[in-house]
């Protein structure tokens, strides 16, 4: 079951998983991405080699994935999920201590430390929820995950998947450094994604500015 | 399956011969030479031109409703292809989801049922000016022509002109010509391909001056000449297959060869604005769909509309 559905999702999205910064490992990891699409999670995990995909669970929104007998199936018998409440972070329902609790298990977890889907395809402020992960855990590996044209495939507010070619750039783990703080750990993370957003080639249509006359002009010259 | 008749018969038999023969020769130097990166770049070509040309021929021969089949499925590849390199904004996602699931199905249906006079005109003028409407209906602005011309030439290339390929089959009538058995469409791309394949070889070995170095560098005046009158030669020789004399044979082919390289520098002026050396990775040592599909996306309206005006009663 999770092979076929591995299978399907890589061959409509086309996903191409590069690793880049490191290789496929069974040890438990964290591999944390940029969010814009609710296919985010399924995709890193379908990308993921078969071995390791069946110890990864992706870190999912209750809400959404428990809305409907077909999602809530995807979520708890295909991809594992671990699902959390995003309304009420209470000290009693923490997801930091649910996700944990599944590293110390021997499981692998994709985290999406946005906390929300990107409206733009902007990388947002990373919630402090990956800092605390890191400090329990300095030993596990984090890896950032670039995901691209996810939000072309199904952006935010639509239904219906496009047959565009996604890619998910894997980077080098982040060290854990202990005088780092809150702030400069979580900025530290942002930047190792912005860095692999933008060493791949394809540039979004946003950041690339019309020539202005004046530009135009001098290019003619 | 149609058994093929004498002529088709002959005509892949001798490409069978040709390609077992670069086979061989792609062998002979991984012998001599050892296995470098271009000897096996070179053989992981012939593989996928022996893969490539054994569906090709499969649906040929299984008639032309397979043959539409395939170019539709050709048409989505490489139009995701496209899509994916040139950038839209996600106000476009509802425009797109009509190029993928609407408009590129019809104008394969209207292929198969034979509607000539809608097939010409249903992308080049209602999707061109209904596909923007969608697009502006939601309501994003920023770079809205850009947008609408990359979704409008993408469905040009991938789709409209893709599909003249099988309108070969399906939208001539040819006297004393069969054109259902797809005799046509195998010289079109026969000599596309070899085309493609020539020029590459001779620019190889003879090329030194580079016909437009900003844009591909390794498309030469020496490979431009090589090839395109190896082409027409062969091309010419093989008029036997067509309906048409040999001297318009060797018209039809230069015509073939020159919108090819027409189209292959087209296309790599696209991948140089994007930064990329390939539309893909779908198909081993060649890169994507579209790596393989740019000439023959630019040779076929030529060629159907050549054929169709000189040559058909329809």
């Amino acid at each position: 079951m999770q092979q076929i559905s591995a299978a399907c999702l890589r061959l409509l999205t086309g996903l191409r998983a590069e690793w880049q910064g490191c290789l496929p490992s069974a040890e438990p990891r964290v591999y944390f991405a940029n969010h814009t699409s609710h296919l985010d999670a399924p995709a890193i995990w379908a990308s993921l080699p078969s071995i390791c995909r069946s110890t990864t669970r992706p870190v999912a929104a209750q809400d959404y994935w428990t809305a409907g007998p077909i999602r809530r199936f995807i979520a708890s018998r295909v991809m594992n999920a671990i699902l959390i409440d995003r309304q009420l972070p209470t000290a009693r329902n923490n997801p930091v201590t649910f996700i944990r609790q599944a590293i110390e298990d021997g499981a692998s977890v994709i985290v999406f430390p946005e906390g929300t889907r990107s409206p733009d395809g902007q990388i947002q402020e990373f919630k402090s929820g990956l800092y605390h992960l890191a400090r329990d855990l300095p030993h596990v590996e984090f890896i950032p995950v670039y995901l691209e044209n996810l939000n072309r495939i199904l952006p935010k507010g639509e239904f219906i998947p496009l047959p565009i070619i996604a890619r998910a750039t894997f980077g080098a783990p982040l060290g854990w450094i202990a005088s780092e703080g809150r702030h400069d750990f979580l900025n530290r993370a942002r930047q190792s994604i912005v860095a692999l957003m933008q060493q791949t080639l394809m540039e979004p249509l946003d950041n690339t500015p019309l020539h202005s006359a004046e530009a135009f002009a001098n290019e003619l010259a | 399956m149609n058994w093929p008749d004498r002529e088709l018969g002959w005509l892949i038999i001798g490409t069978f011969m040709a390609l077992g023969c670069a086979s061989l020769v792609g062998l002979i130097l991984r012998w001599q030479c050892g296995p470098t990166k271009t000897i096996e770049n070179l053989n992981s070509r012939i593989v996928a031109w022996w893969f490539m040309i054994l569906v090709f021929l499969g649906a040929v021969l299984s008639g032309p409703i397979v043959v539409v089949v395939l170019f539709g499925l050709l048409s989505l590849l490489a139009l995701r292809e496209f899509l994916t390199l040139t950038p839209t904004r996600l106000g476009d996602h509802r425009a797109l989801f009509w190029a993928f699931f609407v408009v590129l199905p019809i104008q394969y249906i209207i292929l198969g049922i034979h509607w000539y006079a809608f097939f010409s005109i249903f992308i080049p003028v209602y999707v061109y000016l209904i596909l923007p409407i969608r697009s502006a209906a939601a309501g994003d602005v920023q770079n809205f022509l850009t947008r609408t011309a990359i979704i409008q030439w993408g469905l040009m290339i991938c789709v409209y002109c893709l599909s003249h390929g099988p309108a070969l089959l399906t939208m001539l009538e040819i006297p004393d010509y069969p054109t259902r058995d797809g005799k046509l469409l195998c010289y079109l791309v026969l000599i596309c391909e070899a085309s493609d394949v020539l020029q590459y070889v001779c620019g190889k070995l003879f090329g030194k001056h580079p016909v437009a170095p900003k844009v591909s560098p390794s498309k030469t005046w020496e490979g431009l000449i090589g090839g395109v009158t190896l082409t027409v030669g062969l091309g010419t020789a093989l008029w036997w297959v067509t309906p048409f004399s040999p001297q318009a044979a060797a018209g039809m082919s230069l015509t073939i060869c020159l919108a090819g390289f027409g189209g292959g520098l087209v296309m790599s002026a696209i991948k140089r604005d994007r930064g990329v050396k390939d539309w893909g990775q779908a198909i081993a040592g060649h890169g994507g769909i579209l790596d393989r599909l740019d000439s023959f996306c630019f040779a076929a309206p030529f060629f159907f509309h050549f054929t169709r005006y000189f040559y058909s009663t329809i």
